[in-house]
């Protein structure tokens, strides 16, 4: 009898090239979420999400702000005593959520990675004013001020630059990236 | 003379310009050459992960190749770009089908991974190549009584490569030291600046900042150090926000290291990009003497 794989299997597909153990040895120790800096900005601690990865608790994992309040620090993986690769994870499961188009509305990650990426593949290299739109709408008013002022000191500092740069053999990039991911007649 | 092919990443093109000039300047006064890629394109950062795991190795594969076309080992500046690189490569090497499904890819670009270089965080190339010693016989100005707060920050040690020691690292606060610095005692000195959480989640990156920045001066520090652009943006661009949001007053200089090596070497503050901080550095310039 064929049976549906759980989403633990299903997240531990998304993680090939992580070199991390399986989920499932997670002993639920606790040490990511003692070590991670962000964690009380996350509705469940990394501990938990674990867990309710392995309880196939897949609706109220999705539905967590947890993995798109990481930053990629990977203090978590180098002291996992199962040697999970937890921020790997993490970013198994942004990956996850950006094909299902699974997270909140007023997510700026999800919008932000894409609008970098397609950025990247227009020109070869990020170009800072081009991502603004991505996420300064989501501020506030005193906020977007506060960034508009970062942002002038930094044009007065010479920091910012004018131009967006571009690579020269921008249409084999485009081409070499076209074989990985078909984006049409791109 | 010691060649590189050197990464310099996008950061480096303009918002952290000071850290490109202080890189070329000192490696030059050390004698390592960095022969910047031709033609590299941006390491993905972290956000082609959130995307595509594929594509982001191939972009990073596609700098590796050149790399290895030119022939040399590859530095990076930026610890991010570092990060990529150097795991890129390991995976690479390690799994051929990956390597395949990636050459394939290259080919549009008429380039191909073979695997025979190494990758290396330019304070590495400080650290192994030239050595504590030598640096030291260098310094025509040593930092007496700079106290120097060490900011390893996160990709420069994690994840974990062989055997290195990720929990307490020593090779920033010996660098400082063979610079006559005073490297002081940073508690928060291996945690994280928040990185692009301050684009996406500002609220956890502002508190991240703003922890940082009251043990750093708890430390006593009168600088902080960093090897990263994204570290250096974050802590000192971001640091009148930061007191205007918690009512602080930090004041505290943030510098690349290889600003301060520049300095002890006598290689004028200009030509290291000093004096496009947001917080005056002018202060650090005061403990640049010629011994006496």
């Amino acid at each position: 009898m064929v049976t549906k794989p759980t989403f633990s299997d299903e997240v531990s597909n998304l993680l090939h090239a992580s070199h991390g153990r399986p989920l499932a040895t997670c002993i639920q120790c606790g040490t990511c979420s003692g070590t991670c800096p962000v964690v009380e900005f996350m509705d469940h601690t990394p501990r938990r999400l674990i867990g309710m990865i392995n309880a196939d608790l897949k609706e109220e994992v999705m539905e967590s702000n947890t993995f798109w309040y990481c930053a990629s620090c990977f203090h978590c993986t180098v002291r996992c005593p199962s040697e999970i690769d937890i921020a790997g994870l993490m970013y198994a499961l942004k990956r996850y959520s950006i094909w299902k188009h699974q997270y909140s509305e007023d997510a700026v990650g999800p919008v932000f990675s894409e609008t970098f990426v397609k950025s990247i593949l227009r020109s070869g290299r990020s170009y800072e004013p081009v991502l603004a739109p991505s996420y300064i709408f989501s501020y506030g008013v005193r906020e977007f001020l506060n960034e508009a002022h970062t942002a002038t000191n930094l044009m007065l500092k010479g920091r910012l630059p004018v131009l967006p740069a571009r690579i020269k053999r921008l249409e084999n990039f485009k081409k070499m990236a076209n074989r990985i991911i078909p984006m049409g007649g791109a | 003379m010691k060649t590189y092919s050197y990464f310099p990443g996008c950061s480096l093109e303009k918002m952290a310009l000071s850290y490109n000039q202080s890189a070329m300047q000192t490696t030059k006064a050390v004698g390592v050459e960095l022969q910047e890629l031709e033609d590299w394109n941006c390491c993905g950062a972290t956000t082609y992960f959130h995307v595509d795991e594929l594509l982001a190795y191939t972009l990073v594969g596609r700098n590796l190749a050149m790399a290895e076309k030119a022939g040399h080992d590859l530095v990076a500046p930026c610890s991010a770009c570092f990060k990529n690189a150097y795991f890129a490569n390991a995976y690479l090497k390690e799994d051929p089908d990956l390597a395949n499904h990636i050459n394939y890819a290259l080919e549009a670009d008429n380039l191909k991974f073979s695997g025979d270089i190494q990758v290396k965080h330019l304070m590495e190339v400080f650290v192994d190549d030239v050595g504590y010693e030598e640096l030291q016989d260098k310094v025509s100005h040593p930092l007496q009584g700079l106290r120097v707060a060490p900011y390893y920050g996160c990709q420069i040690v994690r994840p974990k490569k062989d055997h290195e020691d990720v929990e307490n690292p020593r090779f920033f606060e010996d660098l400082m030291t063979a610079i006559g610095a005073d490297p002081v005692d940073f508690a928060y000195r291996l945690r994280c600046c928040g990185g692009s959480l301050l684009i996406t989640s500002r609220d956890a990156a502002y508190q991240l900042i703003f922890e940082l920045l009251q043990n750093a001066q708890k430390s006593g520090a009168d600088v902080i150090a960093t090897a990263c652009p994204l570290c250096q943006t974050n802590l000192e661009c971001y640091q009148m926000q930061i007191n205007q949001e918690f009512g602080t007053d930090f004041k505290i200089p943030v510098l690349y290291f290889t600003q301060l090596i520049g300095l002890s070497l006598g290689l004028p503050a200009k030509k290291l990009g000093i004096g496009s901080e947001f917080v005056s550095a002018d202060r650090i310039l005061t403990y640049v003497k010629e011994p006496a």
